[in-house]
């Protein structure tokens, strides 16, 4: 006995058994980025007054890219059709986009990882926090550019009062992103000695980038969209595969191939979705 | 199948051939057939099983003569594990260990892999008529995954500072700030499972949607695959969010993050070098979010199995068809709903804890269906007492001690006092232990002679049971009485630090008969442990000397799995079967036996013989 309804639909379900099978991982797909989504929630509805950060993120970026899924995703619907109409060369052609679609993505995603890992935000002995992108780095001082400064003010110290140590600069971060306290010398570059910060009592210095350990926002963007970066990843090789080495099946069952395209790219639909998700989540509110 | 369809492009069908050319490595270890596969689960698992138990006597005799050097295995254990074991003596890191890691293996490794994957995937199949798997390589994918999270599990007792210590929850901020690797290799172990059930589930709902033999409609599936839909719905849905929450605390653990850590906590009396920020209360969320739905991942297929064994054994119907399946799908919603009432101490807030505490009872009522069906079934049956039967009718008795003696956790007031105690132990110990396992001993016991053409010894069989039932009965019937008597589950000294022979001036010290009962409990594992031996040499001796089965159905039974050949090849039926009726036709009135398989036709059972 063969195992049936592997390209035809079985009757009473409509449905053959890969898209049952996809329909169903991305059910569970949708409780792990939804466990995800609520950790965001109870992480920032957890956060102390004013010290969650916000506007951190380059909007443009991530409008681009978004417009760039969006249109993979279209891409691969068509490449589907051009299948079921039988244009091998018009799918060969769409599913390439998307392809290029998933590397810009992932580019442009890496550009704004390396922004983040960049970034830097220090801590001087008198409470002064200075906030800018990374020039020079060495074993004695850092070089910061486009540097804004947050005076040490009683708002942000009421914050910061009753939290230990290790968690001051989340606070001052939230500090930086709610009043208007912060000088902007975007321009300048300044050289900071390592002597001159302030130091945790671990006796590790008051100095961090914008990675994942910077506070519980940067965790949960980088956690999220790293996740998403994954996904976006292991969907483009499936479609890679697809549109190469994979592309003999459409010559022994060209039926069956297309239902594979169909299956690859319902995932791919639903990656693009999860993005829909994040970027709104992430970037604007 | 795509080599042959190609080979042999005229001849549909025939894969006789095909299948005689698999060599050893492909038929045996790389197999994609389900049957070889589900072997393959329960063998792994049945092996971790062995494992998660020894861990739990080496524990037991720490806490029934806590500080003596453990005997005979003393040395070995000092060998593998160095300081937590120096002297042969368990010291707290060592229990802390033995204890995280016996919930993990027990749970993951050991009960869902054989209730679930390793029954799921050898009867499954069979019983609504598939020739195989919906995707088997996927299925094969599962398998390896499963292996290699358990690889990962088993070698991290051999890193240095040992395994996992911060008990089967992993509760952070403790799994996070204990400064040893183990619970790395616990988060990755735990990934790895989680992905091969979600893998495994897909394709078992997959399987039983869409590859259910013609006729073959919903109510007529066996009970078994009905228990079996729900459970995978349940590891689909439940397990990502644990998923999720595994890959946070990892982050926590090896990226510095500070999803779990809260702000100014505090380690050894120095603040910890973390932005905080985090939320304890979040890892306990997500983690019983998976852990509540799991405790029904453990039961519901033992429940299928219970089914299967009591309608064969008593000869007629299942009473109650219906509403044993209405209240699995009850059963399995309601599950999502009831997560919190293990952390009514958390100081979540009382009106949380009255909405989980009101859906927690609430689930107590299609349980209470589904044991009453089986009770009211065998009321007027002409009931046959072998091997399975015998512990399907324990298994009744006991997860219904089980199960009652939940009642009280449910109740947030009860549950302050009971909370984190030995009655907790027992309570769902009686629900897994003599519960699930000997509903899984029924089923190894009842799908033997299908698997291997041979029957298991009856007489130590019976052996195998009735030392295993007083034995558990031993063992988990006193602890609730410690339990109430107010003694914590994580005293790795047996709680003597808390006994009043201790602290003769202080009130509310446990009484000596409860410090005593340590090693009563204690000398019933170890029984129990040697009452395991009959079975383990009755499973494989039988295999090639057991009395062979009488038949393709030697119990008689209405199913499709016993249809087929013995056992089953490739492809598993020689023809598509097109059923006729609901699974339990049994005593028929007008039929020609006194069971008719659900492929037979009316024309054929109605004749005489």
């Amino acid at each position: 006995m063969d195992i049936p309804y592997t390209t035809h639909p079985r009757e009473d379900t409509g449905l053959y058994n890969a898209k049952v099978g996809i329909w169903l991982f991305l059910a569970s797909e949708v409780m792990l980025f939804g466990a995800l989504f609520s950790a965001y929630i109870l992480l920032r509805v957890g956060a102390a007054p004013g010290t969650w950060p916000m506007h951190l993120l380059n909007v443009p970026l991530g409008t681009i890219n978004t417009l760039v899924l969006i249109i993979s995703s279209v891409t691969v619907v068509m490449a589907w059709a051009s299948l079921k109409m039988n244009r091998f060369d018009r799918f060969k052609i769409y599913q390439t986009v998307t392809v290029l679609c998933a590397l810009i993505f992932l580019v442009i995603k890496s550009f704004e990882y390396y922004d983040k890992f960049t970034h830097y935000q220090v801590t001087l002995a008198d409470g002064t926090v200075l906030d800018g992108h990374v020039v020079t780095k060495d074993t004695n001082s850092i070089t910061l550019h486009h540097v804004k400064e947050i005076k040490p003010q009683s708002a942000t110290n009421t914050v910061a009062a009753p939290v230990a140590a290790g968690a001051a600069a989340t606070a001052e971060q939230g500090g930086h992103a709610a009043d208007g306290h912060a000088d902007d010398h975007s321009h300048g570059e300044r050289k900071i000695m390592f002597s001159e910060l302030a130091k945790h009592e671990s006796g590790r210095l008051k100095m961090s980038n914008f990675g994942p350990w910077h506070n519980t926002y940067m965790a949960i963007y980088f956690t999220l969209t790293g996740l998403h970066a994954l996904h976006v990843i292991g969907g483009a090789l499936v479609i890679a595969y697809l549109l190469g080495p994979g592309t003999k099946m459409w010559f022994s069952d060209p039926e069956r191939f297309t239902n594979r395209i169909e299956v690859s790219g319902l995932f791919w639909h639903f990656v693009d979705l999860v993005w829909i998700f994040l970027f709104p989540v992430l970037y604007l509110l | 199948m795509e080599h042959s369809t190609q080979t042999h492009a005229g001849s549909h069908g025939d894969h006789h051939h095909h299948h005689e050319e698999l060599g050893f490595w492909k038929k045996y270890i790389f197999s994609t057939d389900h049957k070889i596969i589900g072997i393959q689960y329960g063998l792994t698992s049945l092996l971790f099983l062995l494992f998660g138990f020894f861990l739990m006597i080496v524990m037991r005799w720490q806490l029934a003569w806590p500080g003596q050097p453990i005997p005979v295995i003393g040395g070995v254990l000092e060998k593998l594990m160095g300081a937590p074991a120096s002297g042969g003596v368990m010291s707290s890191d060592l229990y802390n260990m033995f204890g995280a890691m016996h919930g993990t293996i027990m749970v993951f490794l050991a009960i869902v892999p054989l209730a679930f994957a390793a029954f799921g995937n050898y009867v499954v199949p069979l019983q609504i008529g598939a020739p195989d798997m919906a995707f088997p390589r996927l299925n094969m994918a599962s398998y390896w995954v499963f292996f290699l999270g358990g690889v990962v599990m088993f070698v991290s007792f051999f890193i240095p500072g040992g395994p996992a210590q911060a008990g089967w929850t992993s509760y952070s901020p403790l799994a996070s700030i204990v400064p040893t690797d183990g619970q790395t290799y616990w988060l990755v172990g735990m990934v790895l499972l989680i992905t091969s059930s979600l893998l495994g589930a897909v394709n078992f709902l997959a399987t039983i949607i869409q590859l259910r033999a013609p006729g073959m409609t919903w109510m007529r599936l066996p009970f078994f695959v009905w228990a079996q839909f729900v459970t995978g719905f349940l590891l689909l849905l439940a397990f990502p969010p644990l998923e999720a929450a595994g890959l946070m605390q990892l982050m926590d653990k090896v990226a510095g993050t500070s999803f779990f850590l809260p702000t100014g906590l505090m380690v050894s009396g120095k603040p910890a070098d973390i932005a905080g920020g985090g939320s304890p209360l979040l890892w306990q969320h997500l983690f019983w979010f998976l852990a509540h739905p799991e405790v029904y991942v453990l039961i519901l297929p033992a429940m299928g199995i219970v089914a299967e064994v009591i309608a064969n054994n008593i000869r007629k119907p299942i009473w109650g068809y219906k509403p044993l399946v209405y209240s699995a799908l009850t059963i399995g919603f309601l599950s999502f709903i009831v997560w919190a009432h293990h952390m009514y101490l958390t100081g979540m807030g009382t009106a949380i804890s009255t909405f989980f505490q009101t859906t927690t009872i609430i689930i107590s009522i299609p349980s209470v269906i589904i044991l009453t069906v089986f009770f009211i079934s065998l009321w007027g049956g002409s009931i046959r007492f072998n091997t399975p039967m015998l512990f399907v009718l324990a298994f009744l008795v006991m997860f219904g001690i089980g199960g009652l003696t939940g009642l009280p956790l449910g109740f947030s007031y009860a549950d302050l006092y009971l909370h984190d105690s030995y009655y907790v132990i027992a309570h769902f110990h009686y629900i897994v232990a003599p519960g699930t396992i000997f509903a899984l001993f029924a089923g190894v016991y009842y799908w033997f002679p299908k698997m291997t053409g041979r029957m298991m010894s009856e007489f130590w069989g019976k052996i195998h049971f009735w030392t295993s039932l007083i034995f558990m009965n031993l063992i988990f019937q006193p602890m609730f009485a410690q339990g109430m008597a107010g003694m914590s589950r994580r005293m790795y000294d047996g709680a003597v630090n808390y006994s009043a022979a201790t602290n003769p001036d202080s009130l509310g010290g446990l009484s000596d008969a409860m410090i005593y009962s340590n090693r009563t409990i204690s000398i019933a594992a170890f029984c129990l442990m040697i009452a395991q031996i009959p079975f383990i040499i009755n499973l494989f001796y039988s295999i090639k000397g057991g009395k062979k089965a009488a038949n393709d159905n030697p119990w008689d039974a209405t199913t499709l799995e016993w249809q087929t050949p013995t056992p089953p090849g490739h492809g598993n039926f020689d023809v598509v079967p097109t059923v006729y009726r609901g699974p339990y036709e049994y005593s028929v009135p007008g039929h020609a036996r006194d069971f008719t398989p659900q492929n037979m036709p009316d024309a054929i059972a109605t004749k005489k013989a």
